[in-house]
């Protein structure tokens, strides 16, 4: 526990912690390479460009909710309104199918409600200084009981998944890239370079570093929040589109099941939930890793119960190793 | 704990108006609470005895279940597996109790709460351990037990000893005091108030409120974190019996108490930071919510505003707080 010895550890091999610390994404591509291997071992041929579509496209949506959780983990808050947003996304621009305007009008209009859920959160995140854990896990009772006040409302007019939903939420090119790429590249792109390279990036790193001293030096974390809060709401939306796309369902809780899952994968991509430090890079492979490793207990042939057990202890052993590798608590 | 302990002089305006400013946001809560009770009563004139017995009842789950939450978060910490170890506790105990004697099934009480205090130790000890943060590991672990609640179980069922029925549904004595507030206040107190008054308490605050400062005093970071844990499973495995108590079965598919828990200890006054408030307050909040549920229904509002108010109430409450915060710390 004493703070003087972690750290003279921590010095004394500063070498390759150092590099871990810094490029925490080299012993992640490690582990999914060895899960890759293990379900090999497991089922030998499985692995092949299809089935590594297969993986691509689950993880894809994964990956923007994990998104959503790092940048808010490196605000040091959390945003639990993700699975709720996007269920509703999904659902809603199901029952406006039949609208005058079509998909196009549906997806807009989940988008302003997406970004108007996200808006509050930040205004009550940002400027009410309420905990983000409260503030948006009340946003999420908001957003899922008015889902269902609207699902009460259109059960006459029927709703269906899009086609153009499930074109690029579930069908591959050639049977191996999967379309949902289109969405989940640019958007990658963004955050990375958002992160990176551009001022806004910076100031989410330096709000959850050190709060005080991004005050002092000028920072208005308020405004930086709200923005904050409005992407990872929009990003929900757009994961939510494609589950829906995948699943070919729309119901109100269709994405709750990813909620912890989704932190998981930001956790477990190197994102300190205490905030300053982690990427998007990692929670990309982390959504991977817990792909793979579904996929990998479902091929050992467990049962339901089983795979929950293993998967919630591998997220322990995996946090619990990066923990001590990167010495960071 | 109390700054009016370390003085040795204390004016009577001290002793009279300090746990008042203390508990100020609990007294407001109770307020709220006989405000929503007569309005209760004005738009259902014939709410009364069977509203009160089903209240007592219907709110005994979620009040242990904050009450749980609330220990752990007083010492700095969250548990996001209360839901699933209600799950867990609540399925073996219905599953070992279906068809046995009451001999047996206080037995069976005996030794789930015995289990409860082992996987709240269980989640502490890994917190403790791996340093890994606790929001992180209470996650990972809630996939743990509510795996473990499918293999004891894979569908609800079993069933609970008649005696644990009878300990929980109906008034005691005044036909107008439910059983479950009697059971609730009577094991909260038995539990909670030696360990708030003895060094124990004192620690748990300590860790919540300052870490380096409580190591700096000597307290035991660890110890109190991992203890912190098993009082938290205890109340967990109340929460988990009570849920088999009130539906007389064991469902393994956690329901939605953990995120409502945490809901409630907030709206009872627990800051999430640590360190700050008590087990009353989230009891009182619990009670609050469910009121308001219980008025939509007699007010026929469709059941999912139901949801969109209290998250509405929650965020509407947290903002009301930090309003004045802010105001009082601008003075």
């Amino acid at each position: 526990m004493s703070a003087s010895v972690r750290t003279n550890q921590w010095l004394s091999v500063v070498g390759w912690r150092g590099l871990f610390r810094d490029r925490p994404i080299i012993p992640l591509i490690g582990l999914l390479g060895v899960l890759i291997v293990a379900i090999e071992l497991a089922d030998p041929g499985i692995v092949g460009p299809e089935w590594a579509g297969v993986i691509v496209r689950a993880s894809v949506p994964l990956a923007i909710l994990g998104g959503c959780q790092t940048l808010a983990m490196l605000t040091g808050g959390i945003d639990l309104s993700v699975a709720a947003v996007a269920s509703m996304s999904g659902f809603v621009t199901a029952t406006l199918l039949h609208s005058p305007g079509g998909v196009a009008q549906g997806i807009i209009v989940v988008l302003v409600v997406a970004a108007v859920a996200g808006l509050l959160n930040g205004i009550g995140i940002g400027v009410f200084r309420v905990h983000p854990l409260i503030m948006t896990l009340g946003m999420s009772f908001v957003v899922l009981g008015l889902a269902n006040v609207w699902q009460l409302q259109n059960v006459q007019t029927g709703a269906g998944v899009p086609d153009s939903l499930r074109w690029i939420g579930s069908t591959t090119f050639a049977d191996v890239v999967p379309y949902n790429l289109l969405v989940f590249i640019p958007l990658t792109a963004l955050i990375l370079v958002g992160l990176r390279r551009t001022g806004y990036g910076r100031l989410l790193y330096a709000i959850g570093d050190n709060p005080v001293a991004a005050r002092l030096s000028g920072t208005r974390a308020w405004q930086v929040l709200i923005v904050l809060y409005v992407i990872s709401a929009v990003m929900a939306a757009i994961a939510g589109l494609l589950i829906s796309g995948l699943t070919n369902t729309a119901s109100v809780s269709l994405v709750d099941a990813s909620l912890l899952p989704s932190v998981a994968a930001a956790v477990i991509g190197g994102t300190s939930i205490l905030g300053g430090r982690g990427g998007f890079g990692g929670t990309i492979v982390g959504a991977l890793i817990l792909t793979v490793l579904t996929a990998l207990l479902t091929v050992l042939g467990l049962p339901e119960p089983s795979r929950q057990v293993l998967f919630g202890a591998i997220i322990v052993v995996v946090a619990a190793a990066y923990t001590r590798v990167t010495a960071e608590t | 704990m109390s700054a009016a302990a370390v003085t040795t002089e204390r004016s009577l305006s001290d002793v009279l108006v300090s746990p008042i400013r203390r508990n100020t946001w609990v007294l407001a809560l109770l307020g709220l609470l006989a405000v929503l009770l007569v309005f209760t009563k004005l738009i259902q004139p014939s709410y009364g005895l069977a509203g009160v017995q089903g209240l007592g009842i219907s709110i005994l789950p979620l009040a242990f279940a904050a009450v749980a939450q609330a220990v752990v978060v007083i010492a700095g910490g969250v548990d996001l597996s209360i839901g699933s170890v209600m799950a867990l506790t609540s399925v073996i105990a219905a599953s070992l109790m279906e068809g046995q004697s009451d001999a047996f099934g206080v037995a069976v009480v005996v030794g789930v709460l015995l289990l409860g205090v082992v996987i709240g130790t269980t989640n502490g000890a890994l917190v403790v351990i791996t340093r890994v943060p606790d929001i992180v590991v209470t996650l990972a672990m809630s996939f743990v037990w509510a795996g473990c609640a499918l293999l004891v179980r894979s569908a609800p069922g079993g069933a609970a000893s008649p005696w644990l029925l009878n300990l929980v549904i109906g008034p005691f004595g005044n036909p107008w005091i439910p059983k479950a507030a009697i059971v609730l206040v009577v094991i909260v107190a038995i539990i909670w108030i030696p360990v708030a008054r003895g060094r124990f308490g004192l620690s748990l605050y300590a860790v919540g409120s300052n870490q380096l400062a409580a190591f700096r005093s000597g307290v035991s970071i660890g110890r109190t974190k991992v203890l912190a844990y098993a009082l938290t499973g205890l109340f967990a495995t109340l929460a988990g019996l009570s849920l088999t108590a009130s539906t007389s079965i064991g469902t393994p598919v956690p329901g939605p108490y953990t995120l409502e828990s945490v809901a409630a200890v907030v709206l009872g006054g627990v800051s999430l930071a640590g360190g700050r408030g008590g087990v009353f307050g989230p009891i009182v909040a619990v009670v609050v919510l469910q009121i308001i549920q219980n008025d939509m229904t007699f007010l026929n509002v469709d059941p999912n505003y139901a949801l969109v108010a209290q998250g509405v109430i929650l965020i509407g409450v947290l903002v009301f707080g930090s309003v004045i915060e802010i105001r009082r710390a601008r003075r």
